[in-house]
């Protein structure tokens, strides 16, 4: 089964749409086979018949006329009444006071999530508690953008939003399944809009505190070859590793690097091997990311992979 | 008559030169006319290898076929054409064609204000593809716009848009946006003021009916967009900032400054194609058109409703609730007139005796696909299910079916009907067919199962997809209709060239039909009729052929 069907929600604002895609397709459907099979008759029978006298010429029947206008406009009514009501419960939730924030900034070509209750910022991985309906914990998502429009699609947790600059954005998610949830950017952003994926990961309670609490720490980095070279390269205008000189914001916060499954905003596995290529040469994974190719030689290549690797 | 036919016959050939010349600076709307459709089918060409690339790119998970900037470049360059120089051009040259001779006029209003328009048009396509060769400069290097046709802001800005590929681009809608306009104004000054005696607004052709709504349209809706592209040339090159974000602007002006245009944008191409339907139907089902007050009042309302729907398009920007509520409304109430229209050409064929000659089968699968299409429409009016498959493949698949389905499977059907007027000749009835069944399987194995890798959460607009999302095997089956698709077209490209050298002669009126077009040799002279016609009814070659039975006492 797809990881991203739109028809498997496991969170309410997904759950609402799902409820009212079955409502709207069912009664589409019902039309269609009327007025398909009402074409296909008239097709049928009225086919190719030869001969010279013309047919009966009727011009026009206001009762028939006046039938097939009223009867759409019911169905229209009785579709946007549905459609208002979800509209309605998607967009103003209660918001319990568990609930947790993030700050979810769209970036060429990577997501940043901040979480100001915990002081946390991390990238492209999104892990929120798994929300019990008995106690929700939903989590309410601030979105803004960096550069360009982008928008947050995971479809089996909810409906897309935009990211826009100077358009602060709103949705919310309340997952009831534990697990990894894919989804990508839904708004073409620039050259590498295809490789901006999204993963987020719905944890127990217990984990997702247990996550937090690994997040808040500063990793120890005893002074290293790569370490070195890091800090004296231009990785530091882009990249922050918290407690060391790295403080840039262009790029992902690299403070827990290790914790993560992926790089290159899920283009890659997080191996040492595909770190070390994107260091050398990131075009190979993803071809017009901002991230340049730092012409390191290759012992400093490596060393800094190795400095990297200890960023857990 | 025959005097003077015997005299051209006789003329000797004239130089290619003197012939080219009088179609450069012809003000003939016959000949303006055909110079819109031929320009059309070359950007048809174009946009149509354009897609061809992205689908043999998207045949499976990290092809490697294209580059991400050409793959971008490519669905730019494919809206951009399809849109503004196959189907604009396309509509305007059948109107201009056909809106004279069907109210018995000898030329359009303004004739020169035509020749304008069309040139302005043409300038348009030509900028937008002279990118590829200056778009970075003066050293002949350069590149195809990358900024997806709607051009979102603030993609289009400086700092995210280098080079002038984005420029070029602007300047070429703005460009064919003048003549969009001139000749919108031009078919709405001929159709009020330059119909025939008898001929009142109640008795025009359906066609002529469409395309004054599709012209008035053109008017509202090329009108704001042309003032956008200004705007976005101000912010590029003289510090302006209506849409550059870092300064302040807003990048949510330009989608609505876009898509009060380009929604009724749509209504701009369905409508002609709901004219060629509501002509071409009629005739080869041997009825009058269904309930043609009822037919006149749903296009007007398509087109008054048609204008405030536009953010439907924004769903997912973050409207408030009031304001999504209002505009799922607002797009659904169109679908009421929209099904009025299917219900009457319904209605029109039954208890007709229909001949499927091609433009008849082309309109009868409009028919079946302009339901589907109207339906997905439906459920993307829903502004939650709009949240999940808005920007998704589905919606690719919905308006694809509505511009392909819907409107190209009309103009073919145009196509085939007036190409005896226009050329003398008759087209060949089994290419014919071979055309029609060919694009059909492949419109169908495309855009039938381009819907589901949406409903999977397949976004539109991206170079490659990973593996293991369920997408492969419909990706792999929408790229095999292509080629289905583009023989069909290849043999109505045959189909035309042979026709118009060997097919033989048509006649005034090989389909024995009733608007006034038909009446004068084809092709048409110069002067059209030699007589200005008068009409007593809708159809006023039914008059003539049935004295016993006259449309007029009935309407």
């Amino acid at each position: 089964m797809s990881p991203t069907s739109i028809f498997a929600p496991v969170s309410t604002p997904a759950e609402s749409i799902f409820g009212l895609s079955v409502f709207v397709f069912s009664i589409v459907a019902v039309i269609f086979v009327v007025v398909f099979s009402l074409l296909a008759y008239a097709v049928v029978r009225f086919r190719n018949q030869h001969s010279s006298i013309e047919p009966a010429q009727v011009y026009g029947s206001t009762q028939v006329e006046l039938a097939w206008t009223v009867i759409p406009v019911l169905i229209v009514v009785a579709l946007f009444l549905a459609t208002a009501r979800v509209i309605g419960s998607v967009q103003n939730p209660p918001r319990p006071k568990d609930a947790i924030e993030v700050i979810v900034t769209g970036h060429q070509y990577w997501w940043e999530y901040r979480y100001p209750g915990f002081n946390i910022v991390t990238a492209n991985e999104l892990h929120v508690p798994v929300s019990d309906p008995a106690h929700p914990t939903p989590t309410f998502l601030t979105l803004l953008s960096a550069d360009t429009d982008h928008s947050f699609w995971v479809p089996r947790l909810s409906g897309k939003t935009d990211l826009i600059p100077n358009h602060p954005n709103q949705m919310w998610i309340d997952p009831h399944e534990t697990g990894v949830f894919l989804g990508q950017c839904a708004q073409y952003c620039g050259t590498q809009h295809a490789k901006m994926l999204l993963r987020v990961y719905v944890q127990s309670r217990e984990e997702f505190e247990q996550w937090v609490h690994e997040q808040q720490q500063s990793p120890q980095t005893p002074e290293s070859a790569g370490k070195r070279v890091f800090e004296s390269t231009a990785c530091v205008n882009c990249h922050t590793i918290s407690g060391t000189r790295a403080k840039g914001r262009f790029g992902p916060d690299l403070t827990h690097l290790m914790s993560r499954d992926a790089i290159a905003a899920g283009a890659a596995n997080n191996t040492p091997d595909m770190l070390s290529l994107w260091i050398r040469n990131p075009d190979a994974i993803k071809p017009g990311s901002k991230m340049p190719a730092m012409g390191l030689s290759d012992p400093d290549a490596n060393a800094v992979t190795a400095y990297l690797e200890t960023l857990r | 008559m025959s005097a003077s036919t015997i005299a051209i016959s006789e003329a000797p050939v004239r130089p290619l030169t003197l012939r080219l010349h009088e179609w450069v600076t012809t003000v003939d709307h016959k000949r303006l006319g055909v110079l819109y459709i031929v320009y059309a089918l070359i950007f048809l060409a174009l946009g149509g290898v354009e897609a061809t690339i992205m689908r043999v790119q998207l045949i499976r998970p990290h092809n490697a076929l294209v580059s991400p900037q050409v793959f971008n470049r490519m669905f730019t360059m494919h809206g951009t054409t399809m849109i503004f120089f196959v189907a604009m051009p396309m509509v305007f040259g059948f109107a201009n064609y056909l809106v004279p001779l069907m109210i018995g006029a000898r030329d359009m209003a303004f004739p020169r204000l035509n020749a304008f328009s069309f040139w302005m048009s043409a300038l348009g396509g030509l900028l937008l593809y002279f990118s590829v060769f200056g778009g970075d400069g003066l050293y002949g290097a350069g590149s195809a716009p990358d900024v997806g046709w709607f051009a979102y802001a603030p993609l289009t800005a400086k700092t995210f848009s280098v080079g002038h590929s984005t420029d070029f681009w602007t300047l070429s809608l703005l460009s064919s946006g003048i003549g969009s306009i001139g000749t919108a104004i031009n078919i709405i000054a001929t159709i009020l003021c330059m119909r025939c005696p008898g001929m009142t607004l109640g008795k025009m052709p359906l066609l002529v009916w469409l395309n004054l709504v599709m012209a008035g349209l053109v008017v509202l809706a090329v009108s704001p967009l042309s003032a956008a592209q200004l705007m976005l040339v101000v912010d590029r090159y003289l510090g302006g900032h209506f849409f550059d974000t870092q300064a302040g602007g807003s990048a949510v002006i330009w989608m609505h400054f876009f898509w009060i245009f380009g929604h009724p944008e749509v209504y701009v191409l369905v409508l002609p194609a709901f004219a060629f339907a509501s002509e071409i139907i009629p005739v080869f089902s041997r009825k009058a058109i269904f309930g043609y007050p009822v037919m006149v009042l749903a296009t007007i309302a398509i087109g008054f409703i048609g204008m405030s729907v536009w953010a439907h398009h924004m769903f997912t920007v973050g409207m408030s609730a009031g304001a999504n509520t209002f505009f799922v409304l607002s797009t659904m109430a169109i679908a009421v007139p929209t099904g009025i229209k299917i219900f009457n050409w319904l209605a029109t064929m039954w208890g007709g005796k229909i001949r499927f000659a091609t433009p008849m089968l082309f309109c009868v699968a409009f028919l079946f696909q302009f339901l589907i299409a109207g339906l997905t429409g439906v459920t993307l009016a829903v502004a939650p299910l709009d949240w999940q498959l808005g920007n998704s493949y589905y919606v690719v698949a919905h308006f694809h079916y509505v511009i392909v389905g819907g409107i190209l499977f009309c103009i073919f059907a145009a196509f085939y009907y007036w190409f005896p007027k226009a050329s003398g000749k008759m087209y060949d009835e089994a290419l014919g067919k071979w055309h029609f069944w060919l694009f059909t399987i492949g419109f169908h194995l495309t855009f039938d199962f381009m819907h589901v890798p949406g409903i999977l959460g397949m976004p539109r607009r991206i170079y490659t997809y990973e593996p293991g999302r369920g997408w492969d095997v419909w990706n792999l089956i929408v790229t095999i209709g292509v080629a289905f698709q583009a023989a069909g077209i290849l043999v109505f490209a045959a189909n035309l060239v042979w026709s118009y050298f060997r097919g033989k002669l048509a006649g005034n009126d090989p389909w024995d039909a009733w608007t006034l077009e038909w009446s004068t040799s084809s092709p048409p002279p110069e002067y059209n009729f030699a007589k200005i016609p008068s009409v007593r009814s809708r159809r006023p070659l039914w008059d003539l052929k049935h004295p016993e039975d006259p449309d007029w006492r009935y309407e």
